[in-house]
């Protein structure tokens, strides 16, 4: 699985990212979360509102910041 | 009514059942909260209310809880309407209108749009590179900011409605009227080239209309808790020098130095809003205080407009798309369009 957070490193980008470590650790996914600052590389995924989380190269969130739980739920439908 | 309804119905209807008590709960609190600071003030901490410590006291106290409550109900009402709107509808929306009109619909979306400004840079490459005009673009990156719920909360709970109201009209109007001189202007060679060159790969997201209320409702907890953990320091700050500003600094103090007829009190207060960002909320109350006590109006609302429109950490943002003479076009007009507003209010309030 390829996790991706795209963010300029905002404080909403750091939380998303730990808080998808934390999702990620409690599903025992192995997943290293790359994070994604270019603004070009940021736009080219058509993400207009950070902090956005990307699976696979599929878009899953852009916007907000959702809870462990939520991300928990969103990685293993990814899964 | 089969078990499969019953159980898909139960949480909707105590979701609903718990909005309701959440209402109840908080318009109790705003009624009894001036009463109760009276009594604490007078019976329990036996202070006049006419004299200075009483008067300090109860304008601390009432004020902080007034303004807590006010930005905690109107953040989650305005966070869980957002939730119906978001980016990508606003872009669709905006795709293709001309100026002039455009700049009044992205005026309009940048108030109803959820929309952070850390995200200026996704979102001018998303707009610009979709072919949304340069202007249009502007007027929605100008009003987002400058209109938004914490800046009015705070007007309204500190200076009543009248003024609130003044401040999202005139907002919106040095909106549609920078952004429409940046269109006429034809600037787009100051965007940064790459912007031009982005493709938009993959769907855009949107994921607004796939929420439910329940989502909805969590969205809007988290945005309350996440804003008033982030200003309350601020905001207590704040109240603190205002209670002590009222009680304290002799009336019509102001009034001498940044009265009305004071036409420089306005670009002062325009510039001293620049550095000030994120702390609307404590500077607000403060500004209250010395409005009491005879800081003309129109330079308190070009302050506000100027701290939340003109900072500093968007400006860096912002900088990575536009060259920096568009940087400085931008902040010139949109300086201007506050100055007069300030200078206007100041003449005819």
């Amino acid at each position: 699985m390829n996790i991706k957070v795209l963010g300029s490193g905002c404080a909403n980008c750091k939380t998303l990212e730990s808080r998808t470590l934390e999702a990620a650790g409690r599903l025992g996914i192995d997943a290293p979360v790359e994070k994604v600052t270019d603004f070009g590389d940021i736009a080219s995924y058509g993400v207009m509102s950070t902090p956005a989380l990307v699976i696979d190269e599929q878009v899953i969130l852009s916007g907000r910041v959702p809870t462990v739980d939520e991300l928990e739920t969103m990685l293993s439908a990814a899964n | 009514m089969t078990s499969q309804t019953v159980t898909l119905r139960r949480p909707t209807w105590r979701l609903w059942t718990g909005a309701a008590g959440a209402v109840v709960a908080w318009i109790f609190a705003y009624r009894i909260n001036g009463p109760l600071w009276n009594w604490f003030v007078t019976d329990i901490l036996g202070l006049d209310l006419e004299s200075r410590t009483g008067s300090a006291a109860e304008f601390f106290l009432y004020d902080t809880v007034k303004i807590l409550l006010l930005l905690g109900g109107i953040i989650f009402v305005v966070t869980v309407l957002r939730s119906f709107m978001s980016v990508e509808r606003t872009r669709a929306l905006l795709g293709g209108r001309r100026e002039g009109v455009g700049n009044v619909a992205a005026a309009g979306l940048g108030v109803i749009t959820p929309f952070c400004s850390c995200s200026a840079v996704p979102g001018f490459i998303g707009f610009v590179a979709a072919g949304v005009p340069l202007g249009i673009t502007m007027s929605f990156l100008i009003a987002s900011p400058m209109v938004n719920e914490i800046a009015i909360v705070l007007l309204y709970g500190l200076f009543g409605w009248r003024i609130a109201a003044l401040y999202v009209g005139a907002g919106l109007l040095v909106a549609i009227i920078a952004g429409w001189v940046i269109g006429r202007l034809h600037l787009e060679r100051w965007v940064e080239s790459f912007v031009f060159e982005t493709t938009l790969r993959g769907q855009p997201v949107d994921l607004a209309g796939t929420l439910s209320w329940n989502d909805r409702f969590t969205i809007g907890r988290e945005e309350v808790r996440t804003i008033i953990r982030k200003i309350w320091p601020y905001l207590l700050v704040g109240i603190g020098i205002g209670a002590a500003v009222h009680g304290w600094v002799p009336e019509d103090f102001f009034v001498r130095y940044a009265g009305p007829e004071n036409p420089l009190s306005v670009p002062i207060a325009v510039g001293l809003g620049v550095p000030l960002y994120s702390n609307a909320a404590g500077i607000l109350p403060l500004v209250e205080a010395l409005n009491a006590k005879g800081l003309a109006t129109g330079t308190v609302l070009a302050f506000m407009m100027s701290v939340v429109a003109l900072s500093l950490p968007e400006m860096v943002l912002l900088r990575r798309v536009l060259k920096p003479r568009l940087l400085a076009v931008f902040v010139g007009v949109v300086a201007f369009g506050i100055l007069c507003v300030g200078l206007l209010f100041n003449v005819i309030l």
